[in-house]
């Protein structure tokens, strides 16, 4: 055979071990997925018929139920985000469009960055303290969404910054350029070029809410029963769906806990596709 | 001739860097004025002064005297959102908004205030006829712009800023990113706008500046080296430094 010919093919090892090696890596993420996600099902499922969803626990009848955790945890993601969303994509707008950039910037963004790290029972204590104690709120939903909003500021606002940067340059001269003000070219052109982005960062940040525990135990409290009223629950004492999953856990109720698991493990997977589904549905750059 | 712009000692610098030197130019009414030279000249930087999208770049100091009409755009008293609206400018980059076709035209209407359907269906027809793309878009106004080509983007630009109803037309080298039928779409269509606009063009291109603009002027450095209609200043440069550009020897 000609020398020169590429007729010639060779079985690289290295690169065939490797390959898979990097398969098995895969394979195995995924196995640990399916089997935790499975063994939940498996454990939660049996618990979960419509008592379990449609009342609250009474120890006099000796039923559970986690109607009142549900509503306790939309309670807190839409207090929560009602006051942090506004106030994240605001300070996001301040300091992408307005700000000048420089040292407070950079100083703004970094704290934000070290906020998003921060172990949430540590906003779980100073939310407790002065919310709870300070503010006199004790346990109640606002004590817990005030609490969690300082949790997941950052995240909104760090999204919405990146969202803004996204928008190309061309857009705001382009607008400008033909007598737009600054507020109403943000609102018509940059705003809604970033709403994938923003909403993927408010869905995280409800991610966030539905799955968190630690800053709300000392802080939203424990309760598990109706609204006494649409506004009075405010200051009633709510644990959400996680607390309550701490709650029988604590009393080693195994298979409730894996129940509430279930559902949790639902509404998680129900965000992610909500998620997909308006970030593509906000999608200005469609070409249709 | 009416002066429509006329510019006297304008001195703009970005920071420490000295860009545009005593610059002093008269811009006619409704005739074609090229800015040529090479990069780093300040003829875009120029350009961007008449409508003072310089403010926007952080930095940028600016003194002379620019008058719109006898009005002093650098003036305390004017509204920059005004002044745009009169002054409309057409980039280099197609920067079509992500939005359909009809609301790109509409934009600039809305901002100023008008609602009405009927006036914004005309106002949009109008300006896409103005800028020769009706006949291409008419039956999809309602489609993304983004879906259009570079060319047809660049005119439904122009046409977004004829919608405003603007007296002069500024150009950052309109067609640098077209390909040569749409660049020719672009030049046929400027000289059907110059009838109704002031138009001021920047561009690389000197065969474009000889086709199409009844003025030229010749950047270097930041300052103006050669001012002279077209014709004169291709055929009869009376600066060494102009003969040298355009017979290609530098730039």
């Amino acid at each position: 055979m000609n020398k020169n010919s590429i007729y010639q093919k060779k079985i690289r090892m290295s690169d065939q071990v490797l390959k898979m090696l990097i398969n098995l890596c895969a394979a195995l993420a995924l196995a640990l997925l399916a089997g935790i996600m499975g063994y939940v099902f498996y454990r939660g499922i049996p618990q979960i018929n419509w008592q379990f969803l449609s009342t609250v626990q009474s120890s006099a009848k000796g039923t559970f139920g986690i109607l009142g955790n549900i509503i306790n945890t939309l309670y807190m993601i839409v207090i929560t985000l009602l006051i942090a969303a506004p106030v994240g994509i605001g300070s996001a707008i301040y300091l992408n469009e307005y700000a000048r950039p420089g040292k407070l910037v950079r100083a703004i963004e970094f704290t934000t960055e070290v906020l998003s790290g921060i172990p949430s029972i540590i906003f779980g204590l100073f939310g407790m303290v002065v919310f709870g104690r300070l503010f006199g709120l004790s346990y109640s939903v606002l004590t817990g969404s005030f609490t969690l909003t300082l949790m997941i500021l950052p995240l909104i606002t760090r999204s919405t910054q990146e969202a803004l940067k996204t928008v190309p340059d061309s857009y705001r001269s382009g607008a400008l350029g033909i007598g737009a003000t600054k507020w109403y070219m943000i609102r018509t052109i940059l705003l809604p070029s970033a709403m994938p982005g923003i909403l993927t960062g408010i869905i995280l940040a409800v991610g966030r809410i539905v799955g968190e525990s630690a800053a709300l135990l000392f802080t939203a409290g424990s309760g598990f029963q109706l609204p006494g009223g649409l506004f009075s629950k405010l200051f009633e004492s709510s644990g959400t769906m996680t607390i309550q999953l701490y709650l029988s856990m604590t009393k080693g109720k195994y298979n409730q806990a894996f129940g509430i698991a279930v559902v949790l493990l639902i509404i998680v997977l129900g965000i992610n596709l909500l998620a997909r589904y308006l970030t593509s549905r906000f999608d200005v750059t469609r070409q249709k | 001739m009416n002066i429509k712009i006329a510019t006297s000692d304008l001195n703009l610098y970005y920071g420490t860097n000295h860009a545009l030197k005593n610059i002093n130019l008269d811009l006619y009414e409704n005739q074609i004025t090229a800015l040529i030279g090479p990069s780093g000249c300040g003829k875009s930087t120029y350009l961007k002064t008449l409508n003072r999208m310089n403010d926007l770049v952080p930095g940028v100091k600016i003194d002379g005297k620019i008058l719109l009409d006898g009005e002093d755009i650098y003036s305390p008293k004017v509204d920059a959102t005004l002044l745009r609206k009169k002054v409309g400018m057409v980039f280099q980059q197609p920067n079509p908004f992500p939005m359909s076709i009809y609301d790109n035209i509409a934009y600039g209407p809305r901002i100023h205030g008008i609602k009405n359907k009927a006036r914004l269906d005309e106002i949009v027809e109008n300006s896409l006829r103005g800028a020769a793309l009706w006949d291409e878009v008419h039956d999809r106004m309602k489609k993304s712009a983004l879906g259009l080509s570079g060319g047809q983007q660049q005119r439904l630009c122009i046409a977004r800023a004829l919608a405003v109803e603007p007296e002069v037309l500024l150009m950052d080298e309109p067609t640098s990113a077209l390909d040569p039928i749409s660049t020719l779409k672009i030049e046929d269509l400027m000289g059907e706008l110059k009838k109704k606009y002031t138009v001021v063009i920047v561009t690389h291109n000197m065969q474009q500046a000889t086709r199409i603009a009844d003025y030229t002027a010749f950047f270097l450095v930041g300052e103006i080296i050669e001012y002279a209609p077209t014709t004169e200043l291709f055929s009869r440069p009376k600066e060494k430094k102009t003969e040298d550009y355009i017979t290609g020897r530098f730039g």
